[in-house]
Order: C-alpha cells, then structure tokens, then sequence
C-alpha cells in the first residue's frame, strides 16, 4: 500500500494502532464531514479538521477512482445529509415509525396466535393459518411500506454516477499472462512430454465412466416386464373400493362402467398401474364388432365378452394416465390428462388426441360361480408405448 | 474521534484480519440504476430465499418415504385410509403443525413467484439487449437456472404423493419411455423398477431438497458475482453512456430500497398463502394408479409441455419391431428444447449476422430493435399457444365451446401465430420508431396556433426536452457489414464469401431494418443550441460506435461529464 507516502501517522488519539493506510483516513475525514459538520462549526473550519493528523483526500467526487491521492484539498459532501423538505419529513417520520410500531404488533401478535391457537381439525387449521398468516403478512407489508417511505422522503435523492472501465485486460497484461501461463507449462513438461500427458489422459477415462457403471443398480433392466401384467386365467375381477367379485348379473346397468383389478392385487400399486381394468356394460347392439374396422384388426374379440360386458384397459397408451371419463351417449373413453378420446364400441379405437393405440382388451369370462374373471392376460402390453413395443 | 471509534471496535477487529475498509467502502458506494425492471431479478432472489426458508422448516416433518401407512391424523375424511408416508407427513404439516399449513402454502406460492420471476426477467432481458456482450455468460446461467427451476418445481410438487403429482409422474413416467433406444431403461433407472415403485419419492427428495437447490445456489451466486462485477446495465437516458453507470448508491439507498422489497415479497406470499389456497393435496387424496380426476392441471409452469402434449396428433411408427412414439417424446423434447436451443444461441447469432462485438451497458429500446423484439413476441406466442392448449379442457368448459375444437385451434394457430405475431410486431416498432422521428424532426406539439404573415395558421411546437432527447437517441447501430464497407472492390471479403455469407447478408438487412434517427439540425424551427450540442454528443457515440472502444469511449464521455460533475 502507500504507507511509506503518507504524510503522518502520528497515531494519535489513543488508538495504538499504529500506522493506518491512507485509504482508511479517507473515508474517515468524508465520514467527520458528512456526519459532523456542526461539531466542526465553532472551529470554523468544518472539513478541515485534521482526524488522526493525515489531511484529508483529495477528492470526494470520484472517491472509488482516485481517494488515494492525499492532497489535502476541501472534500465535497457527495451524500445530502438532508431530504428536500424538511417539514414534510416530520411528518413522514411519524408515519414510518407508526408503520414499525403496527409492524411490531403484527409480528408479537403472530407469537401470541402461535401459543393460543391450535390445530388438530381442519377448522382449527383454517383459524391458524388465517391468524399466523395474516399477522405475518402484514408485518412485512408495513416493514416495506415503512422502509419505502423513508427512502422516498426521508433520505434525499440522489444519482451519482460512477465510470466503468473495459472489461478486456490491456495488450501488456495479456502478453504478461501468456509469458507467465507458458513458462508454467514449459516447466511441468505437459507440452514436451507426451508419455506423461497421454498416460495421465488415459487415467481419466475409467474416472470419468465409473459415477455411470455406479449408478447400474439405480432400478433392474426392464425385460420383458413391461410387456404382461399379473392377470392370468382364472383371475376374479375385483371391484375397485368393495374388493368384491361381481357377476354380470350384478353389473346390470346398460351404459356404466365400474373400475376393477386382479384379485390378490387390489392394493398393489405396481401390479395396479398396469393392470387396472374399466368394465363397461352396453345395450345389445351397441359394441360393433366390424373387422373392416381396420383401425384395430380384431382387437375386440366376440368371445372376450361376456353379455355385453367387455373389458379394457384403464391405462393411457398416451403416456399412461388412467382413461377414467366416460360419456355414455356417446361411448366415449376420455383420458383427462391429454384428452385422448376412445370409442367403446369400436374396440376402445382411437378417435382423438395424442394416443396412437386402442386400449387393450382383457379376455373375460365367467366361472363356475358365476363371477366375472379373466381368460388371460392381455394379448398386447397395456399404456404408453416404448422403445422395445413392436 | 478517532478513525478508531468511528470504525467501531467490530469494524476495527475485521479490518485488522480482512484489510476490509477500503473494498468495503467501495461496496457502499457502488451504483445501482433504477428502473423498474430491475425489480424482477430481485423478486426471484427473494423467492428463492423464501424457499430455502421455508423449504428446510418443511423437511423437519415430511417424511419422504412410499411406505404404506393407515392415516391416523385430524383430517377425517381421510382416517383409515392406506397412503404413503410422504403422503401422511403432508397432512401432518397441514393439519398439525402450528404454521405448517402456512409454510407449505408460502411454499408453493414462492416457488409460482420464483418461476414468474424468471419468466419476466428473461423476457425484459432479451428485449432490451441486455444479454449483449459483456453478459452473455449470465444469460446462459439463467437459461440454466430456469431449466433447474422447472425441475426443481416439478419435483417438489410430486413429493407429497397426492393423486395429482401422481398423475404428474405417470407422465413423466411415460414421457422418458418414449424415448427411443434408452427411454425404458432410463424409466426403470429413475423409478427404480415399474411405475410406481417405491423409491421415486425418496430419489426426488434428496434432488428437490439437496442436489438441485445447491446447483441454484452456485449459479445464482455466480450469476450476481457476475453481475456485480460487469455492472448492471442501465436503461438510456440523459449522462447515461456505455462508459458509466448512473444511479443511487448502495448504501443506504439501494439498500434500503431492496430491503423493502424483500419485505413486499414476503408480505405478498404471506398474504397469498393466507387467503388463496393452492395445492389442497387433502382434497385430491393419496395417490393411486386407478383413479384420476377432470381438469387436472400442473403447475403453470409445466403447462406449456402439457400443451404439446395435448396438441400433438397421433403420429407413431414401428420400425424393425421398435416404436418412434413421436406423439409423446416430439412435443415433450421439442417445443421448449428449441425455445430454450435458440435463446442460448441467439447472442453469439445476433452477434454474427450484425458483426457487433463492441461492449454494451446501456439498454436497448425494444422497438429500436424490430427484428429482435419481433422474435421475441413470436417466441411468446408459441409458447403461450401452447401453454393455454395445456388448459383447454377448462378453456372448453368455460367457454362452451367444443374440447376437440380447442385443440384443433392451438394445432393451427401454434404455427400461424408465432408469423402473425413476428410480422405485426415489426411493424409495430418501426411504426413507432416513426413517431420518434417525427418528434425529433417537429417537436413536441404544443397546442398553441399561431397564424403567419402570410396568413397560413401553423402549430407551435417546442423541442423535446434533453432527457426525452437522450432516451430518443439513443439507439446503436451496428457496424456494417465487410461488403457493404468494401462495395467497390467485386471479391466479397472473407466472411461475406458464399451461402453463408449470402444467408449473413440477408439477415444483417433484416436484423438491422430500422427507421433513420433525424439528424440534430433537422430539430430546427430555429431553436436548442444546447439542444443540438447534446445530440451532437449522443450521435457522436452513435457513430464511433462502429470502431471498438478507442473511439466509443472518446464519444460518450462528453455528455456523462457534462452533466455530473
């Protein structure tokens, strides 16, 4: 630093601390004259009060540029100490503090709402997080309005303007680092010696692979999982939420539908996933068994239902949504999810959005009590597709 | 006094061990241009703040684990029913922790904030160039950021296991399986087996709550470092140049001033989180693959995927017993991968049809900029297009019009949109840069009529002032092209030379297409020498602006001094 410069460090003032870079006496004389220019009055010469024995920068104006020169010149005021309008900043004071104090009281009165009122039900919560919430927000409502009227009125406006200097290095400084960065590689030898700087390449590839090899075991290869569910012949369809068989009988409301599973799987979320099943029943005449439809070649079989019963698929083969609206003028499965639109009656075909498959059928028929089951699984992987579907 | 006690003792204790006073000092006195825009980026920090807080008095009670459990808790009409824990501990924040409902309230409204935020400081930064050299590093970091926040959004709001994230994750789910050659593999990798598996949440949690907060804590780190070290940029304006920055300095105005705005932050989400519900996980229940309900929707800012999602036609192909799903893996990687592609491209492609590598710290007025602010407004249509397709069902709804007819909306105007929007835009700035013009050329009407000697009645008018003067000037333009330099000579000069040299010209004349500024002189009806002098400096700026930084800081400097010191 400049120490050696400085014209005295006379260490005055009982500090002991010996000699202080000029930079410091700096901004400790802007300091005595923006904040104590009437302590300086009765001297007479308010700016010109020696500090510590070091006179005062050179300039105020350009402080961050040039506050290292100590000339010893008069130092300008860059901050106004005052705002504008010194009346309206009474009243202004007021407001900012009322804003505080109300402030203040929001804030102990979220401590007093967290002591008294509980939680437990869903009305205690809605008191609780109407009281904590609403003292807090306004806490902070008032702390900003308060912090912003005093900037606004209280502290006086001000722009200054401070240079910028180009980002680029000069040509010497550049030339400087590239001398100094190539000595630095002539002397490790990296550009002279291959051997080393190939050997040490070859060093990183297992490095930079092994975080991959480790994260192997993050789930087990897919296999064929993807392309059966667990149904299997003789599998009764459990109700979705009673968990009971039904027979067709019972399902006996021409246009509804109901949601079922694999029994013994209901409350398997991964066997459910792809195996979840939407029952829908129809009037006779209603499911269209045309094999010109050649959208979906024999995708819906005559002996797969059973008394105008037939099974689909409640998986999306979108991107796997369950396809869980139904409308029953109009037969139609709608997922909610992309809105892809499938035709009941035509074998669950695809009339519009982004899914490019039918739902798959399940083969049902009936056991010989009567209740609904499953002949197999499906005949095609259900939900979206994958890479290895064909 | 002593220099001593005015430091105080704590300041002296730091001095002594960090040499801080003087870099200190420097901090404290270092501008701050105001603008409101500059708002926006504080707006994200602050949200971000708020999330970590809020964030980490979260974990001490979520439990991220799909272990089944029988909900036992105060919400009755979910007692006895099997959920996961993830799921249960969510209800138990809710409903049972004093301030726990608020907390994941102010929560997700801040996370909405912070993605709000982000939006709108991008978009005010394309628009007004600030992402021009010296600042195109920060750009890239914040197309980072937003990508990390949109995962970091997207993961948080799964954790809770409620029907609705679930929903989310089946797609996302979905999604990566669609991916050709590795998509089912790196499903299976991410979910740990088939959907749902057990281990997704715990795996989201430790990214939401560790992994990618930490990458957004390192980049918005050296996003303001950056920031703070190049300066912030400042909107044109009177003693305002590329070789200064104007404005309050950081202590106590800045200081103060952003430290209201935290405050207005907090109270806003506070006050959000109050009196406007968001994510009721209570109401839509635990997850479970089986069911699903209408009108599901993610937060807002997935909605343009899910849009694409909804948009795209049924297009599939099985080759060689493999299947493209282009429906699903085109419209999730496309649309935003490009969006995203171009924006990280589009300062050095800017800065290779223009040729201009100066320097820029002032801003540009976006309609001084046609072909840029038309881009941009293309960009947000597109996108927007897609975003509300992603909630046509409840556009359909609302509006009673048909849902398929929505869609077949969004197909079309997705492509026609973006042009329609390029186009009015362009014209719309050079329209206004017109009116520019025209002020500068007649001045400012003053309503007053005055008749002629010879009769003829003509309006008064008065020049425009020195600061909206400044503002007006204040466009840039760019160098020109090596050809269009060396016309006289037939051999094009390198980089002019062939297709790409062709394809360079021809968007030079269409990034550059701008109404001329009226020279100073033409200001007449007689008047403003100090008018004139003024531009004379403004244009001087303008016009060394073609030969690098000698000649831009011998221009500029002249009105910045004049004014300020």
């Amino acid at each position: 630093m400049s120490d050696t410069n400085s014209p005295g460090h006379p260490g005055d003032g009982g500090s002991g601390e010996g000699s202080w870079p000029e930079y410091l006496t700096g901004g400790q004389s802007h300091g005595a004259t923006a904040s104590g220019s009437g302590a300086a009055g009765p001297q007479g010469r308010p700016g010109r009060r020696r500090v510590i024995g070091t006179p005062p920068p050179a300039t105020a104006r350009t402080l961050l540029a040039a506050d290292e020169g100590a000339a010893g010149r008069e130092v300008a005021r860059e901050l106004p100490a005052e705002p504008e309008n010194p009346r309206k900043a009474k009243t202004v004071e007021k407001i900012v503090a009322s804003c505080f104090i109300i402030a203040a009281l929001a804030g102990f009165a979220f401590l007093v709402f967290y002591g008294t009122i509980g939680v437990g039900s869903l009305n205690d919560a809605l008191h609780s997080n109407l009281a904590l919430g609403g003292s807090m927000g306004l806490m902070f409502l008032l702390l900003g309005i308060g912090a912003t009227l005093w900037v606004r009125h209280l502290m006086p406006t001000v722009e200054i303007t401070e240079q910028r200097h180009p980002l680029a290095s000069t040509p010497e400084a550049r030339a400087a680092f590239k001398k100094t960065f190539e000595e630095g590689t002539e002397a490790s030898g990296f550009v002279k010696r291959p051997l080393i700087r190939r050997s040490l390449l070859i060093a990183t590839v297992p490095m930079a692979v092994a975080p991959l090899f480790l994260l192997r075991d993050l789930g087990p290869l897919p296999g064929t999982s993807l392309d059966h569910t667990v149904w299997r012949k003789g599998l009764r369809l459990l109700v979705y939420g009673t968990g009971r068989p039904i027979t067709p009988a019972e399902f006996n409301s021409p246009g509804s539908i109901i949601s079922v599973g694999p029994e013994g799987y209901l409350d398997d979320d991964d066997a459910m996933a792809k195996a979840a099943v939407t029952l829908i029943k129809f009037r006779p005449g209603e499911l269209q068994f045309t094999p010109a439809n050649h959208a979906v070649p024999n995708k819906v079989v005559q002996n797969w239902t059973v008394e105008n019963i037939v099974g689909y698929s409640k998986i999306c083969t979108h991107v796997g949504c369950p396809a869980a609206l139904y409308e029953q003028t109009t037969h139609r499965i709608l997922c909610p999810c992309h809105q892809s639109t499938f035709d009941a009656t035509q074998g669950a075909r695809v009339i519009f959005g982004p899914a490019t498959r039918a739902l798959p059928q399940l083969p049902i028929g009936v056991d010989s009590q009567g209740y609904l089951i499953a002949l197999g699984d499906f005949q095609e992987p259900v939900g979206p597709s994958f890479w290895e579907r064909s | 006094m002593s220099v001593d006690r005015a430091l105080g003792g704590v300041g002296v204790w730091f001095d002594d061990r960090f040499h801080g006073a003087r870099g200190v000092r420097v901090l404290l006195r270092k501008v701050f241009p105001d603008h409101w825009s500059f708002l926006l980026g504080e707006i994200i920090l602050y949200s971000f703040i708020i999330l970590l807080l809020t964030g980490t008095f979260l974990t001490f009670w979520f439990q991220p684990s799909m272990t089944d459990v029988i909900y036992h808790g105060s919400y009755l009409p979910l007692r006895g029913v099997r959920m996961s824990e993830a799921y249960a501990s969510t209800l138990n924040i809710s409903f049972d922790v004093r301030g726990g409902l608020l907390i994941r309230q102010i929560h997700h409204w801040a996370a909405d904030l912070f993605m709000a935020g982000i939006f709108a400081h991008m978009i005010r930064i394309f628009f007004t160039g600030a992402y021009r050299k010296p600042r195109e590093v920060n750009w890239l970091i914040g197309i980072i950021l937003l990508t990390l926040g949109m995962l970091e959004g997207l993961f948080g709001y799964s954790l809770p296991d409620d029907l609705l994230s679930g929903a989310g994750l089946r797609i996302l789910e979905g999604v990566i399986q669609s991916i050709p050659l590795v998509g089912t593999y790196l499903a299976f990798f991410l979910f740990g087996g088939p959907f749902p598996g057990h281990d997704i949440v715990p795996r989201l949690y430790i990214l939401h709550v560790l992994v990618i907060p930490g990458l957004i804590l390192a980049l918005v780190s050296a996003h303001l470092f950056i920031m703070f070290y190049q300066k912030h940029t400042q909107m044109p304006g009177k003693g305002r140049t590329n070789e200064n920055v104007v404005g309050a300095p950081a202590y106590p105005y800045f200081a103060a001033k952003t430290g209201a705005f935290f405050f207005f932050t907090f109270a806003a989400l506070a006050i959000a989180a109050t009196f406007v519900q968001i994510n009721p996980i209570w109401l839509y229940g635990p997850f479970n693959p089986v069911a699903m309900s209408a009108g599901s929707q993610p937060d807002f800012y997935m909605g343009m995927l899910e849009g694409a999602l909804r948009v795209m036609p049924a297009w599939q192909w099985v080759v060689f017993g493999h299947t493209f799903a282009f429906n699903v893996f085109i419209p999730a990687l496309l649309p935003l991968g490009a969006i995203f592609t171009l924006a990280a491209f589009w300062p050095f492609l800017e800065q290779w049809i223009t040729g201009d590598r100066r320097e820029h710290h002032v801003n540009d007025r976006p309609r001084d900029r046609p072909a840029r602010t038309a881009i941009g407004i293309a960009v947000i249509t597109f996108y927007g297009i897609l975003w509300a397709e992603g909630a046509n069902d409840l556009i359909a709804d609302h509006l009673d019009v048909s849902l398929y007819v929505t869609t077949w909306i969004a197909r079309v105007s997705v492509f026609v949109g973006p042009v329609l929007a390029y186009i009015i835009t362009k014209r719309i700035c050079l329209g206004l840069q017109r009116k520019d013009a025209h002020l500068l050329e007649h001045g400012v009407e003053t309503g007053i009529i005055r008749q002629l000697p010879g009769g003829e009645f003509i309006e008064e008018t008065r020049p425009v002032d020195e600061e909206a003067l400044a503002v007006l000037t204040s466009r840039t333009e760019p160098p020109p092209l090596p050809a269009l330099v060396a016309a006289e000579t037939e051999v094009p000069p390198p980089g002019m030379r062939g297709t790409l040299g062709k394809v360079r010209e021809r968007l030079y004349n269409v990034v550059t297409e701008s109404v001329p500024i009226p020279e100073q002189h033409a200001n007449g009806h007689g008047n403003g020498h100090g008018n004139g002098h003024a531009i004379e400096g403004n244009g001087h700026a303008v016009e060394g602006g073609g030969h690098d930084q000698e000649s831009l800081q011998a221009g500029s400097t002249e009105p910045g001094s004049g004014d300020h010191h």
